[in-house]
């Protein structure tokens, strides 16, 4: 095993019509035009000098190094930033280039400490590469003229550490900041010999705008931005490539590694979703996987009164599915069911409804995605075809206008954020459309064309309005609704949209939006070039989330945006895996690859494939296993990888019908809430502990690879096979590469998918088979998928969750960039110094009329329940409107969500919530008893047996 | 009422121009306040008009006025008097170009300034169309007279074929060399000239905005500036129908921030941007990637300040004038230990010698002259055994030195070559941008070696001259690349200043 070491080419690649022939140092070489000397010269196989180049960034020209001699040409440009020329005859190796290179090498050197051997990044420093490869021998200037050797660290980021004396003011950090990330927190303050980098106004890294993504860490050619873990474990002997485990963009990282023990993680440059870019989770916030909190033993009790008891797996799985089968004798099969993961692999989530249609024998499963995009799968499945994103990320580099409608990028897909920043300042246009002023309204170089800040739960009205608008201001694609879709569908959804109900000034009084600026927007979409809509669940979680997914589906088609690269419906995926776990069967009437178990042919397939009769009636999905649990008729659930306790709403409901069952069996890396009301805890293994996939939000199937060994013994895959054997369905698979090949052998769309293709070609995004053997990044080009697209009715329906004099204020509910989800990893670990608590957003007008203070203790309250937190007064929400983040359990956020729905899916609608805030001195009754229960309900007592 | 011209000049005001011409006003004349003639040792220098021209009487104070005011009105005979002021032997031997109605005309008159042969320019090269204007402006041999010496037509026609819905012209008036102060006159002495030259740059490459990027350092002539800017508005020269076209034409003054980087054109690109003044490396050069990213024509105040009256009278007319390839007028700056101190305009190819020692008349101090800094403080220094090098481009370029700006700085043999050498590697260190590496450490090392050289280490000399090599060759822009000629031929010429033990007795200044 050895460093994955990637070839940097010094200026990023040019692409061009136009091929130049050059010679460099006598090798002939053909680039596009606008290439660089020195990438040129890197692809011709010479390696010309640099420090301040690199091919994340734009050519610099700073640092001197890489001076080269041009035939004809007067004195020694910069192979950086100058392009290649058609015949031009480069030299790259001359003595006065070697003499000039020495000498810019000695003055870098005259003002660096010469402390290599106990430097962290002793071995790994381009500084020293350089000083090497110039020839650098000796350091006239002395060691006593003016230097920067005393200047200060600021350890004030928790993950990395900057080093002042061993800068030289290359402005990599500084431009990746702004190139790479789009956060501009770094500057070059003072003037000459002064320059230093600093952070924000010089508060240092901490308090200043830093997102802490690393961009600058990683651009860093020497010491001076380091990985704490790097200062503390030493550099990394090997490195495996893999997939991070946050959020739907698909970051692919080098985990580079001493031993077992991770030393960092790098973002790899070939990870076709990052581009060689991170966010501050993925990145640096891995260490839960060591967390003393996470159980590596599995655990059982018969009561949930009583403290767990440590067991070994054998007993574990014994037990369990002793207790699935007892449950089942008693109870009939549908009494059991499960719940997969978004968080695990493809494999696992597979194997998992597997267990549940084959070995439970019920088609009792279900995913977290029933609580954020079930939607999406059914509104572009009705509309496209295809329950999936229709384009790659790298679409996003081709927009013109771009729609982003209840999605937060910067916070909750950083990455992809970053990526979409950039086409921006290059000059596409941004239509925000949120209840909340989202970052993305207006950032350093970035403001939107238009906000329209809607009131929660009008999503469906102000789409609406919008093809209103573009239909009766004759600003459709007329040619592409008559080549590409349905023309009867087309026809009455013209009409329906024309109706004066939908003109935004009809609507202005329902959504809250300027009756203009909905024009101007819509307008904009309509006629600004490639046009792209971006969504998030504050389209999906409400009781007509389906009905605005479809609503985006009519909006992308009748102005011809789809197709193509550039334009496109895309749902950014909250979890890592939540497209791929759909994908994999995981909701209870579909088989993998969406196809309805009732379908005799597919069903067919399976049956073959797994030698069982199986149930053509669609199982229970969450709601209704709950709902089931407290009549009485469903008594058994395996969990993996989800805590429901905490994010599904309505929190009293859920648990009452967890306590009402007679076997909860958790399957997860901590003792989560929802282990508060199990019987069972089997201890779950981290992304870094085994071999698999994730499949991101652009279809995109990446590998996971183990870099380390479970520490709770086994893969959670493996686990699943145990209790699956245990209780009589044999699965016999050796290798998560043998699930994968069964799932290309029964479900079309991966057809062409296998672990060896993944591994020659990176990634594959799926559709994969026989017509894509390479994967398709742009879906529905040339055809929809089903033939023509089909435009549905919108009708906008009010929710039923309504404000009133009891509760006036409408929350809704969001993430924030340092917290992952239920928190569950992120809270364990640095993270926290960004945000240890969540805080209820409420704007000034909404606060004095409560007599709050900013920071004051509030009591929450809806017609669900009541929780308390503290406030931050804030214009970013409008009157009206509260928001909150649901990182933390102790905030309870759920408590206050009620059980509405979408009507298709049952995706509860967590971002429309009638509330009350008033001041409060402390938590509430329900959080003190939720306390002390978790409290006790976590006790555990070790047993010799176990140990 | 008889009218005394009273120059409103930044150096006539700083000697008092504003006392005199108050007293006038208070005597019963009327005072129109004026750009200066350039013959800074006469400031103030107060103008009536005769029959014959103008009769000028300076140096002028305050208390002057009242034995003034009898003869002023017939341009009589006064202790004072200078007498014609075309007849002014300083004046008579100049060819007024770019500084014809410098001194001459009232600057916020618009009518004045039509008066005087304004506009003529700009009249002709929308007549003749764009093409044919750069055609023009290439054919006069203009070149840049910020120092870089670029043909201004070829730079003109670059912006006029890069395709973009939007381009700018960028007036450079950072003026930041030592010794130099023709971008200041002008822009208080003749500002609708610049606007007129920067409007036919404007048709000619198509561009609607103007920026004209000035100093902090230059208060008054700023405000000058602005006003002429409103005058030229309210006539309807600048605004959606400049000029009574139908191109829109616009332009804008904005101030630096005191550093002197910001002169080079893509630093001062930057700055404009609302950015850290650091520069660009080039390509892509302003011509295709200017401000904001579009086609951009930055040229110096005196550049653009030319472009009417070759428009006006013809290529040819400018052509013909100055040596070799260096075609025209240069706005001389004389200063320093100079006895005549201030602005003459003369064609190319006078020696060094005629400049400094004829027209400047030698030092002022009386002593022997030792050394001549051409071309602001990154300019080489020439001693008296090179005065016969003529002032070109390319002459000077061939004996290591340069034009710049055409500030000519003179010093006696009292002055310390080391001490000079030594203050250019402090001057790059204090105005270094700190982009590239042999400008931001190799000017502070530079100052260090210098340093180690004058307390005897001789070996250090040849670390010095790599330093200069890799500063010369290595540097991003001229900052960093042209400290090495003032260090250099410092060391060359002034050997004995840095020899141990140094050679050159010291004079008591």
């Amino acid at each position: 095993m050895s460093l994955v070491r990637e070839a940097d080419y010094g200026t990023p690649a040019r692409s061009a019509d136009a091929e130049v022939r050059l010679e460099i140092d006598g090798h002939a070489i053909s680039v596009p035009a606008g290439t660089s000397i020195m990438r040129a010269a890197r692809l011709a196989g010479v390696d010309v000098p640099k420090l301040c180049a690199t091919d994340m960034l734009e050519a610099f020209g700073s640092c001197r190094l890489c001076l080269v001699e041009i035939e004809g040409r007067a004195g020694t440009p910069a192979s950086c930033t100058t392009p290649v020329a058609a015949g031009m005859k480069v030299s790259t190796q001359t003595p006065l280039l070697a003499q000039l290179r020495r000498d810019v090498m000695e003055l870098y050197i005259s003002d660096h400490p010469l402390d290599c051997l106990t430097c962290p990044t002793n071995g790994d420093c381009e500084l020293q590469d350089m000083a090497g490869a110039v020839g650098l021998r000796d350091v006239r200037y002395g060691a006593d003229g003016e230097n920067h050797l005393d200047e200060p660290k600021d350890e004030s980021n928790p993950y990395f550490t900057f080093d002042g004396s061993k800068c030289i003011v290359c402005s990599r950090c500084v431009r990746a900041c702004e190139e790479v990330q789009g956060t501009f927190a770094l500057t070059i303050d003072g003037r000459g010999f002064d320059s230093k980098v600093v952070a924000g106004a010089d508060e240092g890294f901490f308090d200043s705008e830093c997102v802490s993504c690393g961009a600058c860490v990683q651009a860093c050619p020497t010491a001076t931005l380091a990985e704490k873990s790097l200062i503390e474990t030493g550099t990394p002997e090997h490195s495996v490539v893999t997939t991070c485990a946050y959020c739907g963009v698909g970051c692919a990282f080098k985990a580079e590694m001493r031993g077992e023990e991770v030393v960092r993680m790098v973002p790899y440059k070939d990870g076709k979703a990052n581009r060689g870019h991170s966010c501050v989770k993925g990145r640096f916030a891995w260490g839960y996987a060591t967390h003393k909190e996470r159980i590596l033993k599995p655990m059982i009790r018969a009561q949930v009164s009583e403290p767990w008891r440590e067991v070994s797996w054998d007993e574990a799985i014994a037990h369990t599915a002793a207790e699935l089968k007892r449950i089942q004798a008693k109870h009939g099969r549908s009494a059991l069911g499960a719940i997969t993961s978004s968080r695990c692999t493809n494999e696992e989530t597979y194997l998992v409804q597997k267990l549940a249609r084959a070995g439970f024998g019920v088609n009792n499963v279900d995913t977290c995605a029933r609580v954020c995009h079930s939607p999406t799968g059914y509104g572009l499945k009705t509309t496209f075809g295809t329950s999936a994103g229709t384009q790659d990320f790298d679409s996003v580099e081709q927009s013109d206008v771009i729609i982003l409608i209840g999605a937060n990028p910067t916070d909750a897909h950083p990455v992809f954020a970053s990526r979409m920043k950039k086409r921006l300042r290059q000059g596409a246009k941004l239509i925000v459309i949120d209840p909340r002023r989202i970052d993305l309204v207006r950032s350093p170089h970035v403001a939107a064309a238009h906000h329209l800040p809607l009131r929660p739960g009008t999503n469906v009205a102000v789409l609406t309005a919008l093809t209103h608008v573009i239909v009766t201001e004759g600003l459709a694609d007329e040619a592409f609704v008559r080549a590409r879709c349905d023309l009867e569908s087309h026809a009455a959804w013209a009409a329906f949209v024309s109706e004066q109900r939908w003109s935004p000034e009809a609507l202005e009084k329902t959504t809250g939006v300027p009756a203009r600026d909905l024009r101007a927007a819509a307008r904009l979409f309509a006629a600004g070039g490639n046009g792209a809509i971006y969504y998030g669940l504050g389209i999906t979680e409400h009781s007509q989330g389906t009905t605005a997914v479809m609503a985006l589906a009519n909006l992308a088609m009748v102005t011809g945006n789809i197709g193509r690269p550039g334009v496109g419906v895309n749902p950014l995926r909250g979890q890592n895996n939540v497209q791929g776990a759909c994908d994999m069967g995981s909701f209870p009437h579909e088989l993998p690859g969406y196809r309805h178990v009732s379908d005799d042919a597919t069903r067919a397939t399976f049956e073959s494939m797994w030698n069982v009769k199986l149930d053509a009636e669609p199982g229970l999905r969450i709601p209704n296993m709950l709902d089931a649990a407290i009549d009485g008729s469903f008594k058994a659930l395996y969990v993996q990888g989800e805590d429901i306790l905490q994010s599904d709403p309505n929190t009293k409901h859920v648990a009452a019908a967890l306590a009402a069952m007679e076997c909860v069996i958790v399957h997860d890396l901590f003792l989560n809430e929802t282990a508060n009301y199990a019987h069972v805890f089997l201890p779950g293994s981290t992304f870094l502990e085994k071999d698999g996939t994730f499949t991101n939000a652009e279809r995109r199937i990446q590998r996971v690879r183990r870099v380390m060994r479970p520490k709770n013994g086994y893969a959670d895959w493996e686990v699943t096979q145990l209790l699956s054997n245990a209780m009589g369905y044999v699965m016999a698979y050796r290798h998560p590469s043998e699930i994968m090949d069964e799932i290309a052998a029964t479900t079309p769309t991966f057809a062409g998918v296998s672990y060896e293709k993944l591994d020659a070609l990176g990634s594959i995004q799926w559709p994969c088979n026989e017509k894509a053997p390479e994967g398709t990044p742009v879906m529905h080009v040339g055809q929809f998928v089903s033939g023509r697209g089909r435009f549905m009715l919108t009708e906008y329906v009010a929710t039923d969750e309504r404000t009133g004099p009891r509760f006036p204020l409408l929350l809704t509910t969001g993430r924030i960039l340092s917290q992952y989800n239920v928190g569950a990893q992120t809270r364990r670990t640095a993270n926290v110094a960004w945000h240890d608590e969540d805080r209820l957003e409420i704007h000034p007008l909404d606060a004095e009329n409560r007599g709050l203070n900013d920071g004051d203790w509030i009591k929450l309250a809806s017609r669900a329940g009541e929780t308390t937190l503290r406030c931050k007064i804030t214009d970013r929400v409008a009157p009206g409107v509260v928001y909150t983040t649901f990182h933390h359990p102790d905030t309870q956020a759920n408590v206050v969500t009620t059980d509405y729905s979408d009507w298709a899916t049952n995706c509860p609608e967590y971002k429309v919530t009638a509330v009350q805030v008033s001041p409060s001195n402390g938590p509430t009754q329900w959080q003190e008893e939720y306390e002390a229960a978790s409290e006790r309900a976590r006790r555990i007592t070790q047993s010799e047996a176990a140990k | 009422m008889t009218r005394v011209y009273t120059p409103a000049d930044t150096l006539a005001v700083s000697l008092g121009a504003d006392a005199v011409a108050q007293a006038l006003e208070q005597s019963g004349f009327e005072v129109v306040r004026t750009g200066s003639r350039g013959m800074a040792w006469l400031e103030p220098l107060i103008e009536v008009d005769t029959p014959g021209g103008r009769v000028g009487y300076g140096p002028v104070a305050a208390a002057d006025v009242a034995s003034l005011a009898p003869v002023l009105a017939a341009g009589g005979p006064h202790k004072l008097c200078i007498g014609k002021i075309d007849a002014h032997p300083w004046m008579a031997r100049q060819t007024r170009i770019t500084f014809a109605r410098c001194g001459v005309v009232d600057p916020l008159s618009v009518e004045d300034y039509l008066a005087h042969g304004g506009l003529r320019g700009l009249k002709r090269a929308l007549e003749i169309g764009w093409e044919a204007t750069i055609a023009e402006i290439t054919q006069s041999g203009l070149r840049g007279r910020g120092g870089a010496g670029f043909p201004a037509g070829v730079k003109w026609k670059g912006a006029a074929e890069a395709k973009s819905a939007r381009k700018y012209v960028v007036c450079n008036a950072d003026e930041g060399d030592s010794g130099t102060f023709a971008d200041r006159m002008i822009m208080e002495g003749d500002p609708m000239a610049l606007i007129e030259g920067m409007a036919i740059a404007a048709f000619a490459i198509g561009a609607s905005k103007g920026y004209i990027y000035s100093r902090s350092e230059y208060p008054l002539a700023n405000a000058t500036f602005e006003k002429a800017l409103c005058a030229v508005r309210a006539a309807g020269g600048l605004g959606p129908h400049a000029f009574g076209t139908n191109h829109a034409f616009d332009i804008e003054l904005r101030i630096g921030a005191g550093a002197y980087v910001c002169g080079e054109e893509t630093a001062l690109l930057e700055s404009l941007e609302g950015k850290r003044g650091q520069v660009r490396a080039k390509p892509p050069l302003p011509v295709h990637e200017g401000l904001f990213g579009q086609p951009t024509v930055i040229n110096n105040v005196l550049t653009l300040a030319t472009a009417p009256w070759i428009m006006a009278h013809g290529a040819d007319a400018y052509a013909k004038l100055g040596s070799g390839r260096s075609r025209g007028t240069i706005p001389l700056q004389l200063a320093g230990n100079v006895k005549f101190p201030g602005l003459y305009e003369a064609p190319f190819g006078l020696t060094l010698g005629e400049i400094v020692n004829d027209i400047g008349g030698g030092t002022a101090t009386g002593r022997p002259v030792r050394a001549v800094q051409c071309g602001g403080p990154l300019g080489a220094y020439f001693p008296p055994a090179l005065f016969d090098t003529p002032y070109d481009y390319e002459a000077f370029a061939a004996r290591d030195g340069l034009i710049g700006h055409g500030g000519v700085v003179v010093f006696d043999d009292s002055v310390d070559m080391a001490a000079q050498a030594r203050f250019a590697m402090e001057f790059c260190a204090i105005e270094s941008c700190g982009k590239c590496t042999p400008c931001r450490i190799g000017a502070v090392r530079g100052q260090e070696v210098i340093d180690r050289i004058i307390a005897g280490e001789d070996g250090a000399i040849a670390l010095l001259e790599d330093l200069c090599r890799t500063m010369k060759l290595g540097s991003l822009c001229a900052l960093g690349g042209f400290t090495p000629y003032p260090v250099l031929s410092a060391l060359r010429h002034f050997h004995e200043d840095f020899a141990q033990p140094r050679t050159r007795t010291k004079v008591a200044s």
